[in-house]
């Protein structure tokens, strides 16, 4: 993003991305609900998947983006604040990501299993997730020189998103070790319509990802102009103080 | 490395025995916990029993959170992690040392804890148990010093270090709590039938220790690698 645009609310390229996401979300409504039709195990239930598969998935690259912004923040090669931004504007979509991906799947959960939670690797790690980056973002939002709180929140980003296969196995190896293996949701075998709806869903939330990615970005930007331009004032105002 | 360690150990030992925080807060704060476990759960055997081993990683992890906090005031007050930094001592070495401080530490409270659970719920040690039991003990101390001390070092100076600790630290040593939980279980044969026979024998936990042991590892290496990243920011 050039930094002549900072400014401006959008780009032409952000517009363009945002129509198509609300006509991605829009075709979701429309074959999710719809036009495919329900499953023979599952019956009406499966259309949260078309809801809660795409945002798990978005959910674990939000974090991934994260992760990785913070490594090359880290490496000296590719040191720039800019990564550090992308870091935690991603993390920040991806902590309300994951909240619809619990809450979606918790409904689910309730009409297939009976219980709103099951104590499965999955459900779990992806709560104890949720958690992390919240204590993530907490860290963002303290007191600190951008170069501090970059350094410290690529610490935290990267052990939290590494935590996870070791949170996944152990809570894997624990419910397999005491009880018996827990069952996953039923076999559902796609055909035509119910495949292409999942996969318009997955298109709309990476669209929106996308979206709100630029417009974080744009916005952590701005705040930072905001900054320097109030620093540079403060300067100016003392400047004329002493020359008066 | 392993010097500085040492000294560092040895500082933070010698302000513990002065001070005596851990002794007469943080421990006396564990063992009231485990009282509090059994007004809550109504001093019913038949659930403090099977729920004694997480009971105690409660009880460990709380204390942690409490003993990290207070290593952390006494370095942040007067200046004294601006002097650590300026000391040129090796950051890997501090953090060893102020890891191996906190273990003591946290053993002897485990040690009083332990005798604790044993006494209050009724709770024996069988013979076989006691090798399971004092090696995960260890690993999982181990890992959640490690994990303490980075996440102490990282709050350092902050003003909300009491609050952000218990946030940051506690999902990430979740694993810890799950495998230590489980082994003591084993160790102390809590898990019995509705005839008394122990269900979770002793050879079921040695998987834990050993997982434990590979989980302590990784934190120990992690804490190596980012702290003197850290320690120059706090």
């Amino acid at each position: 993003m050039n930094e002549s645009n900072v400014l401006h609310t959008g780009t032409r390229g952000s517009r363009i991305i945002g129509i198509l996401a609300l006509i991605g979300l829009a075709w979701m409504v429309v074959f999710g609900l719809l036009i495919s039709p329900p499953d023979e195990v599952q019956g009406d239930n499966v259309r949260y998947l078309y809801l809660h598969v795409p945002a798990a998935f978005l959910t674990f690259t939000a974090f991934g983006v994260t992760a990785v912004s913070s490594i090359l923040y880290l490496w000296k090669r590719t040191r720039s604040l800019t990564w550090d931004r992308i870091a935690g504007c991603s993390a920040e979509i991806g902590v309300v990501l994951t909240a619809v991906t619990l809450a979606t799947g918790m409904l689910w959960g309730k009409l297939s299993w009976g219980v709103y939670w099951r104590w499965d690797a999955l459900l779990t790690s992806t709560a104890l997730l949720l958690v992390m980056f919240i204590g993530y973002l907490a860290l963002r939002g303290l007191e600190a020189s951008p170069q501090v709180r970059a350094r410290r929140c690529a610490i935290v980003g990267i052990i939290a998103f590494l935590d996870v296969p070791l949170i996944h196995f152990s809570v894997n190896w624990w419910r397999t070790l005491h009880q018996p293996a827990s069952i996953g949701p039923r076999k559902t075998t796609f055909d035509g319509p119910m495949l292409l709806s999942f996969f318009v869903s997955l298109v709309a939330f990476i669209l929106v990802y996308i979206w709100l990615m630029m417009h974080r970005n744009r916005l952590a930007m701005m705040e930072q102009a905001m900054d320097d331009h109030g620093l540079q004032m403060a300067i100016a105002e003392r400047h004329a103080e002493v020359s008066a | 490395m392993l010097r500085t360690a040492r000294l560092i150990a040895a500082k933070d030992l010698r302000l513990e025995l002065n001070s005596r925080v851990t002794a007469f807060q943080v421990l006396p704060f564990a063992v009231l916990l485990v009282v509090l476990f059994a007004f809550a759960f109504d001093a019913d055997a038949k659930v403090l029993i099977p729920a004694a081993p997480g009971l105690f990683w409660i009880a460990v992890l709380l204390s942690l959170f409490l003993a990290v906090g207070r290593m952390f005031t006494t370095e942040t007050a007067d200046g004294a992690l601006d002097a650590l930094r300026l000391s040129s001592l090796d950051p890997a070495g501090i953090f060893l040392g102020k890891a191996v401080a906190l273990l003591l530490e946290l053993l002897l409270l485990e040690v009083v804890l332990l005798a604790g659970v044993l006494v209050l719920y009724d709770v024996s040690v069988p013979a076989s148990g006691v090798v399971l039991l004092v090696t995960t003990a260890f690993a999982t101390s181990v890992g959640l010093v490690a994990t303490g001390t980075l996440y102490g070092v990282l709050s350092a100076g902050t003003t909300v270090r009491e609050t952000l600790l218990p946030l940051l630290i506690g999902p990430v040593v979740a694993p810890l709590l799950i495998g230590a939980s489980r082994a003591f279980e084993a160790a102390l044969g809590t898990r019995r039938g509705l005839d008394g026979s122990v269900v979770v024998k002793v050879s079921e936990g040695w998987p834990w220790a050993g997982l434990l042991t590979v989980f302590a590892l990784v934190y120990v290496a992690a804490g190596l690698l980012a702290f003197g990243a850290l320690l120059e920011d706090a």
